[in-house]
């Protein structure tokens, strides 16, 4: 294994050993069979996702009531190894997120293996603690 | 009063003053407000709420402003600084002076992304990252690797030549002037340019990388440019619409300036073309 390639598995490993007491909070498993391999794109958000894109959990759901202001996702919410992810739709369908904010991408799950691309294995910091 | 430079065009002793400038800034902490604030208007801006630092009519004197702030701060360090600007149409390559190590440095290594030489590089210990977005506390950059091309000239050009500010829906899929520079829409300029840089610029938190002033900056320039070649056409909106800026409108956080007081750029600084 490359020095790189080992660093990216600790570090997602930690990631999800740090969120494992709470990504059940954060995000519940979605149910199996969600996964289907293709992108509906940024008009559609009632699906879900769950998937390991390198190496990393990426998750992606319909929000839940919005929460406590402006719900800036779109109505929908997005996690990398349990962490929520910055994610906004814009007028035209498509997304960004805090991490590729100046590079709309056409779904969440396209925004989400975008910042994983961008991160290279960083651990996202959550929001709005940083 | 001041006068903003091309970054090209500034000599050594303006260069060396202010990078020690901004160095001071980030050690006193006040740098890194700058960040948070810009990272708290990119994260509440939206098409469908209210909007005021971006993708909405006021990005254009909400970051005048800002940037007027940032300008006054190196000024208290050393009186003689100004804000360069960077003609990204100009100064195409990684082969730029402004990239430099007695500048800004230059581009992110491949492993990480990681700036290794001038005042900025993480090594040098003077540029820790307090706002942040993910684990990583040193500036990264990766030039030309998101996309691959600097707007051009006649890119420039087409967008200068529009003849009306902003349009209703006035966000980011508005037509006209603003959207166009900002580049939600079209050839894309303002967006394509923090692409470009990579790293932290393409986040959030993109004045984290000093170059986010000079991009401003330049942006900037463009509107004065376009407002000598429209004169009497104005900003708009002028009044009564929801969520975003109009004309005579007080802009957060500031609460206390319109961006009538900001159309006239001669009143704070001149530039040097």
């Amino acid at each position: 294994m490359s020095d790189l390639t080992r660093r990216r598995a600790l570090t997602a490993a930690a990631a999800l050993a740090a969120t494992a007491g709470t990504a059940a909070v954060l995000a519940p498993p979605v149910s199996a069979g969600t996964t289907t391999g293709h992108d509906h794109g940024g008009h559609d958000t009632a699906d879900t996702f769950d998937e390991v894109y390198k190496g990393r959990r990426i998750q992606g759901r319909p929000a839940a009531g919005g929460g406590h202001h402006h719900e800036h996702g779109g109505g929908y919410e997005v996690f990398v190894d349990g962490v929520r992810l910055h994610l906004m739709r814009n007028a035209d369908g498509t997304w960004i997120s805090v991490v590729t904010h100046y590079d709309p991408v056409a779904s969440p799950r396209a925004a989400a293996r975008a910042a994983v691309d961008e991160l290279q294995g960083a651990p996202l910091l959550p929001f709005p603690a940083n | 009063m001041t006068v903003r430079k091309n970054q090209a065009a500034l000599t050594t002793d303006e260069k060396r003053r202010f990078v020690n400038a901004v160095l001071e800034l980030k050690r006193s902490g006040r740098y890194d407000e700058f960040v948070r604030t810009h990272n708290a208007f990119i994260m509440s801006d939206t098409d469908s709420g209210e909007r005021t630092g971006h993708r909405s009519p006021s990005f254009l004197p909400w970051h005048r402003r800002f940037l007027l702030d940032f300008e006054g701060a190196l000024q208290a360090v050393d009186a003689s600084v100004a804000l360069p600007y960077w003609d990204w149409s100009t100064d195409r390559t990684v082969r730029a002076s402004l990239w430099a190590p007695d500048f800004l440095g230059g581009d992110g290594r491949s492993s990480d992304g990681r700036v290794m030489d001038g005042p900025f590089a993480a090594s040098g210990g003077k540029w820790p990252l307090g706002v942040r977005v993910d684990g990583r506390t040193f500036l990264r950059r990766s030039l030309g690797a998101g996309v691959r091309e600097l707007p051009t000239p006649a890119e420039v050009e087409s967008v200068l030549s529009m003849a009306t500010y902003d349009m209703a829906p006035y966000n980011s899929a508005s037509d006209g002037f603003r959207n166009h520079l900002e580049g939600w829409r079209g050839v894309n300029l303002h967006n394509r340019v923090h692409v470009w840089v990579g790293g932290q610029m393409a986040t959030g938190v993109s004045p984290n990388d000093p170059v986010f002033w000079l991009h401003h900056a330049f942006v900037d320039k463009l509107w004065a440019e376009w407002q000598r070649r429209h004169p009497g056409v104005g900003y708009v909106p002028a009044g009564g619409t929801p969520d975003v800026v109009d004309l005579n409108e007080t802009m957060k956080p500031w609460n206390d300036v319109r961006p009538a007081d900001l159309l006239d750029h001669t009143k704070f600084y001149t530039f040097d073309s």
